[in-house]
């Protein structure tokens, strides 16, 4: 391989983690808000579906991405808030109803999207980063989707919230000990409710960010698991928003090696490289879970622990 | 009479669930502008209208039981395992792959070594997800979907490649199966001995956990780890026995799709049986004899799916979405298992006529 092709495998990783990692930022954020209340939310797959159909959909026939983006948003909260509801019925099990949402979300995304497969939507504008550079590979790389930043500001605003915030002590409250909130007068349905209505409508964002920026369309292939992969980000970012934004920039990277690989013309294996994130996930999993004890950091009454 | 009441519940509860997810389908068709009426009838004409649909049906019914059995079994032993796509896939890839390159007998002797192949390639992924979680603690829920996407990419890479027949030029498949491999329909139907598998896996596997030691002890492991722990089972080895024992059903689906229906392996054979066998263990809770008329009430919603789409133009995508209402009323159901309806009859009676006198109210307004 020839410098350049070096060059062009490399931009194409980072490119990729800057462009696949927003997404799984979101994701993994919307997912870290739930479980820090105390529910895990498995639907999230099925939310970052539907999300993305929403905000493919408000772009295209309002004209405007932004509206799209808030299209996504309201759309993720509303079936992410349908599993909050369905988890404070009694016997309800969260992992179960996030398994019905999945399939749920998709079915719904499928059904109204069909009309979406083949128009163009307008897109997020992107933010030009790699404009020092003379190779066009950088430059492609290095532009940027508007709502990077904005998942950033999220990832500090959260992290502060979780600790400097009454809110976020709530929060934290009805994640570790339920009967302390209870004891305290606070509804703790009340809280998760709140917690995943407001988780989804982040991982909403992330869904826009999927067909509202390059490659830019709605197809039925769109997410791979990326609502699944979060809950093991979040595991792997030990339940902390300023890690998940380390966490989600891996798996982008880990994600984009396939087709940055096909770009510099390297077709082996293609679908191999596609399953490194999956791979990954699971020696993370295997490097940072005990057998009998409870992964450092984690919410107490989340029931992946018991 | 307690264990009847439970019983009735049982099938009363998911029987109220399916018709209220039919109900809630049928508002969202009316919002496509298609008249509900027509799309349950449709269904039903799809699914069990004649002979036709019914081989449609039963034909698709064949892998749901099989991928159900992946999640009902485990679910036996406490584990919560979706990932059965992914051991379907690769018993498929391990019948395809045996017939070609070890010499086999051209008859039903090969099929029963292919099938066992797949069954057991089915087994040992799905064991693996029940020995991450017991000797590494990760939650099985999400280990067995990423061993499902780690599956699929592992199989089309080889189908696609090192595996690949080359004569397949515009669907990438491996070499076929020999003719006299190959299962056949039931007495020159389309349905194939597969549905046989199907029922006999489920029978059998019901009779496992109801009246065998080893069943129980699965049960116990499941229901209550303590009391097994106190009675010192070993719950490690009856988890990763209930796990190998599901995925090789799920391992055995795959080898039947090939061996009954592509005759390769290729792309075909992901068509989310294993995810829409989740849906059916769990409306069949989990109970493996309860999955055979579930699973062919589902394989009578995906054939209808077809029909739905030529006849009134609604998405493919139809069924998943009656799927998943499906799936979520079934779950929202179980919250009305602890209502005491006896104790809420009075209750609601005095609630719609408070009016008419209730001595113990009087008193108190006086």
């Amino acid at each position: 391989m020839t410098f350049d092709q070096w060059l062009a495998l490399f931009a194409g990783i980072v490119g990729g983690a800057l462009r696949v990692g927003v997404p799984f930022l979101f994701v993994s954020l919307g997912e870290c808000l739930t479980e820090k209340s105390g529910r895990i939310n498995l639907g999230l797959e099925g939310v970052l579906v539907l999300s993305s159909m929403s905000a493919f959909g408000g772009a295209y026939v309002s004209g405007s991405p932004w509206v799209g983006v808030l299209a996504g948003a309201v759309a993720g909260g509303l079936l992410a808030a349908l599993h909050g509801m369905l988890c404070a019925l009694p016997r309800v099990n969260d992992v179960a109803t996030g398994i019905a949402l999945m399939l749920l979300g998709t079915g719904l995304a499928f059904y109204f999207g069909k009309p979406l497969i083949q128009p163009q939507a307008p897109q997020i504008p992107a933010i030009e980063l790699g404009q020092w550079s003379d190779s066009s590979a950088v430059r492609a790389a290095l532009q940027v989707n508007m709502l990077l930043p904005v998942g950033l500001l999220l990832a500090v605003l959260l992290w502060w919230g979780f600790k400097r915030t009454r809110y976020g002590l709530l929060v934290r409250m009805a994640g570790d000990s339920a009967n302390a909130a209870r004891a305290l007068g606070y509804s703790v349905g009340g809280i998760r409710l709140a917690a995943t209505t407001l988780g989804g409508v982040i991982a909403g964002l992330g869904g826009a960010s999927l067909t509202l920026f390059y490659p830019g369309s709605w197809n039925e292939g769109i997410s791979s698991g990326q609502g699944l992969i979060a809950v093991a980000l979040v595991i792997f970012a030990r339940w902390s928003p300023l890690r998940c934004i380390g966490a989600a920039a891996l798996f982008g990277g880990a994600g984009a090696i396939g087709p940055a690989l096909q770009s510099v013309g390297i077709n082996w294996g293609y679908h191999l490289f596609n399953t490194v994130p999956y791979v990954l996930t699971l020696l993370i999993l295997v490097l940072t879970c005990r057998p009998g004890s409870v992964a450092q950091g984690s919410p107490g009454e989340l029931s992946s622990n018991r | 009479m307690m264990a009847l009441r439970d019983t009735l519940k049982d099938i009363a509860l998911p029987v109220l669930a399916i018709c209220a997810a039919l109900l809630v389908f049928g508002l969202l068709v009316t919002f496509a502008g298609v008249n509900p009426l027509d799309v349950w009838l449709l269904l039903f004409k799809g699914a069990f209208g004649d002979w036709f649909s019914w081989q449609n049906t039963l034909q698709r019914a064949a892998p749901l039981m099989l991928t159900a059995l992946c999640v009902a079994v485990p679910a036996r032993a406490g584990l919560v395992i979706i990932g059965g796509e992914g051991a379907l896939v690769l018993g498929g890839l391990a019948c395809a792959v045996l017939s070609h390159a070890v010499p086999l007998p051209n008859n039903i002797a090969g099929t029963v070594l292919v099938c066992a192949a797949g069954a057991a390639a089915g087994a040992l992924w799905i064991a693996l997800a029940g020995w991450l979680r017991q000797y590494r603690g990760i939650n099985e829920t999400i280990s067995s979907l990423l061993l499902a996407y780690i599956a699929i990419g592992l199989f089309k890479h080889l189908v696609e490649g090192p595996l690949r027949d080359p004569s397949s030029l515009n669907k990438p498949s491996t070499y076929a199966l020999p003719e006299g491999m190959r299962i056949g329909g039931i007495l020159g139907s389309d349905v194939h001995w597969g549905l046989m598998l199907g029922v006999l896996a489920c029978v059998a596997l019901g009779v496992w956990t109801r009246w065998t030691v080893s069943g129980f002890s699965v049960r116990v492991v499941g229901g209550n780890p303590r009391a097994a722990q106190l009675v010192g089972l070993p719950a490690s080895r009856l988890i990763l026995l209930a796990c190998a024992l599901g995925g090789a059903c799920a391992g055995l689906a795959g080898a039947v799709e090939v061996a009954a229906v592509h005759t390769s392996a290729n792309a075909s054979l992901i068509a989310a049986y294993g995810y829409a066998g989740i849906l059916v263990s769990f409306i069949a809770r989990h109970h493996p004899v309860a999955i055979i008329p579930v699973a062919i009430l589902f394989g009578g919603f995906g054939a209808a799916g077809s029909l739905l789409q030529r006849r009134l133009g609604l998405p493919d995508a139809s069924v998943l979405v009656l799927q998943g209402i499906a799936f979520v009323l079934i779950l929202a159901s179980e919250a009305l298992r602890d209502v005491d309806w006896k104790l809420l009859r009075p209750r609601l009676v005095r609630a719609a006529g408070p009016k008419e006198g209730n001595p113990a109210m009087k008193d108190k307004a006086a």
